[in-house]
């Protein structure tokens, strides 16, 4: 399966070094979209088939809590796979997450290995 | 909270950022070698909120040089000079240092909140925080280069005053 990702998060740093493991990676990316928030991202996933959404929690306007409910609402993106990539760590935040739908967290800071397990995780199907 | 356990959240997430984002040793200090220092040299200054039952700010301060540095490690890019995209990396540098401390400390004291980080960029210039609790440092070296790491916290006097009319059940606050 050719993977089209959005990438959500407010830092141009990580938008810019995911995009960076998503392209150095051997995943089967076929296009990498960035958003800075949830607003944003739900104006390019309503565009565009995305198909794997890498979103940060901590964002202004919409944060990725919020993306997520909001994409998990939709039945026309029941397959769209998310993972939460962000500093909050504790467990209740995680279980949040995941009570809501995520297919997988990566606590920041993370390495590209890390990234790539979890996207693999999410394509075999299998809870990351 | 014991200040001990602060600073040791405050270590343990930046040697964390740094090696595991990084690949660099961050390694703690004494003191800085510049402590006190009143030249005009150029610095980073990157700040950060904590907001909640308790409030308080986190800062990290180093040289351009280690700040191209660890941008450009962390980018895989190459930055001669502190650009915006150098400012963003510290920004983000911030942001997960401070982020994982606050993850630590709620575990002590429930939820709080961070703010998006502020960096400055710039020579002769001070920085202060509003408030009468003492800073803790946290100075560390990486590759070489000093970098200043402090952080301030204090229970948040309005919630103090709801406790105290009544209007928020048992709470354990202590000072820092």
């Amino acid at each position: 399966m050719k993977l089209n990702v959005l990438v959500v998060d407010d830092s141009a740093a990580i938008r810019k070094i995911l995009l960076r493991v998503l392209s150095q990676t051997d995943l089967p990316v076929e296009k990498v979209q960035e958003a800075s928030d949830g607003v944003e991202a739900l104006k390019i996933m309503n565009s565009d088939n995305i198909n794997l959404v890498l979103s940060d929690v901590n964002m202004p306007n919409m944060d990725g809590l919020e993306l997520l409910t909001t994409v998990r609402a939709n039945a026309a993106w029941k397959a769209v796979s998310v993972i939460m990539i962000t500093t909050e760590g504790s467990q209740a935040k995680v279980l949040e997450a995941v009570q809501l739908g995520a297919n997988g967290y990566v606590r920041k800071p993370f390495t590209a290995e890390q990234i790539k397990e979890k996207v693999l995780s999410c394509l075999k199907g299998v809870p990351a | 909270m014991e200040q001990e356990f602060i600073e040791k959240a405050v270590l343990n997430a930046a040697q964390d950022v740094f090696s595991t984002m990084l690949g660099m040793e961050a390694a703690h200090i004494a003191a800085l070698s510049d402590a006190g220092s009143t030249d005009d040299r150029e610095r980073v200054v990157a700040l950060i909120g904590i907001a909640g039952d308790y409030i308080g700010t986190g800062m990290i301060g180093c040289s351009p040089k280690l700040a191209c540095k660890a941008s450009s490690v962390m980018m895989m890019a190459e930055y001669a000079a502190v650009d915006v995209e150098v400012l963003d990396a510290m920004g983000e540098i911030a942001n997960m240092i401070f982020g994982n401390v606050k993850t630590a400390l709620e575990s002590e004291v429930g939820a709080l909140g961070l703010s998006i980080p502020t960096v400055v960029f710039g020579r002769n210039f001070s920085t202060r925080s509003m408030g009468n609790h003492a800073w803790i440092h946290v100075p560390m070296k990486v590759d070489e280069e000093e970098i200043d790491i402090r952080f301030c916290i204090a229970p948040n006097v309005a919630v103090l005053r709801q406790v105290k009319h009544g209007f928020k059940k048992e709470y354990a606050l202590a000072e820092v």
